[in-house]
């Protein structure tokens, strides 16, 4: 690994300049490479396969006939370059090939070269190239360098979107054997335990129950964090984080306050108890489909009539986007969809299947249901992060941009001091945290700080503004990011908080008693 | 009958055949090939109608592009709108009598071409200036950019420099529609021109001109944002729930 610095911060601008192009500055960025223990559980080749190139290639054709997307957007572009500037990992390495674009071409010129006549019969002229072993390290290195925030295709005048184009060759690369290994590992251990961490049941109830003492010696109330409770009215899929560390685990406290003082009846699963679905990432839909039918599962089983998710960026994504597609998690099945209906006829049709607690904490806040005192965060100068699957993948409530309202409103709810970022920084046109699409893990150090750039650009005009000393974040990999890159920035690691967390200082307990 | 307008008149069937036979085949592929998540970049609109509007932004005005780069919109736009005037215009060649909205934009679509090349110097010179757009620009991306300029100053300098037999010209357009081959003026410019617009429809549906059918099937701009309240499933992904199911 090469050595750095990271980058610098610019005083009075919310937005970074945009660099001159420096090819090769990340060349030598790669993540380690998944083992036989991590691929085989999930389907793929134990190692890299003798003859990859001709599987890769007829993956490619593969992925061309299910996917219209990644179809479309290889012919499409225009390379009119208004990508060009819109990548944090670009703005924070200035390699070229983390432009949008270029990312795209690493792919798109293998296409051009065995699915195009044109590149068949003029690779020079339009590109193309065959797929050697350097385009495969290539796309190994800088398909890792790309958190599948999708900012690219708000602003392409096609909507290409260069995460699905990432996913599809994270796919391929799976296929011959050449898959990442943080990904990898992590979903294999979702397959076998149930969550990401592979927190197995009984550490779960332990973890829960010391919580409940946490909050009783807090605050002398007896708030619960059921476990497997047949018969509850909601089950909460959270990520497993929130079961783990701050602070994340705050915000879970906050979930668990919110529902005791509006009264609900809530459960977790041991089974489901990850909201995360890092298949997203690496573009596998039968792995996907494999971690959401556990959702499901439990929801059956448990008899519940909701299903509430935690504070999670790309699981509620794959929730609120995908859920009722792979697995039937929602409503609207058609009559003949005996799989979905199963479920379907069993969850209430007042709600909406999943919801996100944000829009459940919104709604008791308005209704009454529960009663915050803001002044409890009064030591608090608050400002929010959106989360790039949230904002540009998902919706809150019922019209489109709830997901930048609904979060906002419950976060004034909770505190008086709170400020947005520059308006180019958030809801649709938000900087990822640099830790999205599967490089949250210690061998991407460099990319995810250096990816950060933009975010902490953003955040320390609003620190010398409006003295801001706190990040709220929905998404526990922003929030592990952030934690983990602030210090870089020269900002303390405890300004990332949960939303619940503000929420949960906030929320006034034994009001429905 | 010249050897010369047997060959543009061979070359326009031929031509012609292929921009509808590659385009239509093109289309094809992207409607038969399903798009088995709901990915539309969000916000994005909860009804079909509202999908409509925002494809219609998309088309008539760049909207994302508008958001993105102002002056690749400003260019960009430019080009394409004038493009469509000129095409517009260029009907008058193909219809006889011309249609009275043909005839009503007339005027318009004579100076656009000006607008339409400017536009297209004004991208070149993107491609060219910026390094970042520099280093993502293949052969083919200049020469597109040639071509049409070079259609376009080809037609400019007949309209504005050196006419050409334009009664001959619409003769052996009609002729080509109707199967009754009329002579072709031997006017260099013309030929030019012809040549490059014949180049040009034969390279659109084996280019990135596949764009303008692209864009109207790209997943990210055309789906209802609906998932929770539908459930959507591709044909290939159905079978999984089966062999799944408990």
């Amino acid at each position: 690994m090469a050595d750095y610095e990271t980058p610098k911060l610019l005083a009075d601008v919310p937005v970074v300049v945009v660099p001159n192009i420096k090819p090769g500055a990340m060349s030598h960025s790669s993540p380690y490479v998944a083992k036989p223990d991590h691929n085989i559980p999930l389907g793929f080749p134990g190692e890299l396969v003798e003859n990859w190139q001709e599987a890769a290639i007829a993956k490619m054709g593969d992925i061309l006939q299910k996917y219209r997307s990644i179809q479309v957007y290889l012919d499409s572009c225009v390379k009119c370059g208004a990508c060009t500037d819109k990548c944090h990992y670009f703005l924070g390495t200035a390699d070229p090939k983390n432009m949008p674009v270029a990312r795209q071409d690493l792919l798109r010129k293998v296409y051009r070269r065995y699915y195009t006549f044109a590149g068949k019969y003029f690779p020079k002229l339009v590109g193309a190239t065959d797929l050697t072993r350097e385009v495969l390290d290539d796309w190994y290195s800088y398909y890792h360098q790309c958190s599948e925030c999708r900012r690219c295709s708000v602003y392409c005048p096609y909507g290409i979107d260069t995460a699905e184009i990432s996913m599809a060759a994270r796919e391929i690369l799976d296929s011959i054997g050449y898959g990442q290994k943080y990904c990898n590992e992590i979903i294999a251990k979702v397959h076998k335990i149930g969550n990401n961490l592979g927190l197995p049941g009984p550490a779960l109830e332990a973890t829960l129950e010391d919580l409940e003492d946490d909050i009783k010696t807090e605050t002398g109330v007896d708030v619960k964090l059921p476990l497997d409770q047949e018969g509850a009215d909601i089950l909460l899929i959270t990520p497993s984080a929130d079961f783990f560390a701050e602070p994340h685990i705050d915000g879970l406290i906050g979930y668990a306050k919110v529902f005791h003082a509006a009264g609900l009846s809530w459960t977790l699963s041991s089974y489901a108890s990850e909201a995360a679905n890092f298949s997203m990432f690496i573009g596998s839909y039968d792995n996907m489909k494999r971690q959401a039918e556990r959702i499901r599962k439990a929801a059956l089983e448990l008899g519940v009539k909701r299903i509430m998710v935690g504070e999670c960026g790309h699981a509620w994504r794959a929730a609120y986007s995908f859920w009722n597609t792979l697995a039937g998690v929602g409503h609207g099945a058609a009559e003949d969809d005996k799989y979905a209906r199963m479920l379907q006829k069993q969850l209430d049709p007042n709600y909406p299947v999943p919801q996100h607690i944000c829009e459940s904490t919104y709604d008791l806040i308005r209704s009454g249901a529960i009663k915050l005192d803001k002044s409890a965060n009064d030591h608090r100068r608050v400002t929010f992060h959106d989360s790039c699957n949230v904002a540009r993948a998902s919706r809150m409530g019922d019209m489109p941009g709830g997901q930048f309202i609904i979060p906002r409103e419950v976060i004034k709810a909770a505190c008086n001091n709170f400020f947005d970022m520059a308006p180019e920084t958030i809801h649709e046109g938000t900087f990822c945290c640099g830790g999205g699409g599967g490089l949250l893990t210690d061998d991407l150090m460099e990319v995810r700080v250096k990816g950060a750039l933009p975010r902490m650009q953003a955040l320390k005009y609003v620190v010398d503004e409006h003295k801001v000393d706190t990040l709220a974040a929905i998404c526990a990999i922003c929030k592990t990011q952030f934690a983990k890159v602030l210090p870089y920035y020269d900002f303390p690691m405890h300004m990332i908080l949960s939303v619940h967390q503000l929420v949960g200082d906030a929320v006034i307990l034994g009001s429905n008693d | 009958m010249s050897f010369l307008t047997v060959t543009y008149a061979v070359l326009f069937y031929a031509a012609t055949a292929i921009l509808i036979g590659g385009l239509a085949y093109k289309i094809s592929v992207y409607a038969r090939t399903p798009a088995p998540l709901k990915i539309p970049t969000t916000p994005a609109p909860t009804t079909t109608s509202g999908v409509v509007m925002r494809m219609g932004r998309e088309v008539i005005f760049f909207e994302s592009l508008f958001k993105s780069s102002k002056w690749t919109w400003l260019f960009g736009w430019m080009f394409h709108i004038s493009l469509a005037l000129v095409l517009i215009r260029h009907l008058r060649y193909f219809t006889e009598p011309v249609w009275f909205w043909v005839s009503w934009l007339q005027p318009f679509g004579k100076y656009a071409g000006f607008f339409m090349v400017l536009g297209l110097l004004g991208l070149w010179s993107r491609r060219v200036l910026v390094d970042r757009v520099r280093y993502i620009s293949a052969p083919s991306d200049h020469l597109i950019l040639a071509l049409l300029v070079g259609i376009g100053i080809t037609g400019l300098s007949m309209k504005f420099v050196a006419h050409t037999d334009i009664v001959s010209l619409k003769a052996f357009m009609l002729g080509l529609m109707y199967f009754d081959w009329q002579p072709l003026p031997a006017d260099f410019n013309l030929l030019l021109h012809l040549l490059l617009v014949a180049v040009l429809m034969i390279i659109f549906p084996v280019s990135k001109l596949l764009h303008a059918p692209g864009v109207f099937f790209s997943p990210t701009r055309n789906q209802v944002d609906n998932p929770r309240e539908t459930r959507h499933l591709a044909p290939w992904a159905a079978p999984l729930d089966s062999s799944s199911a408990e």
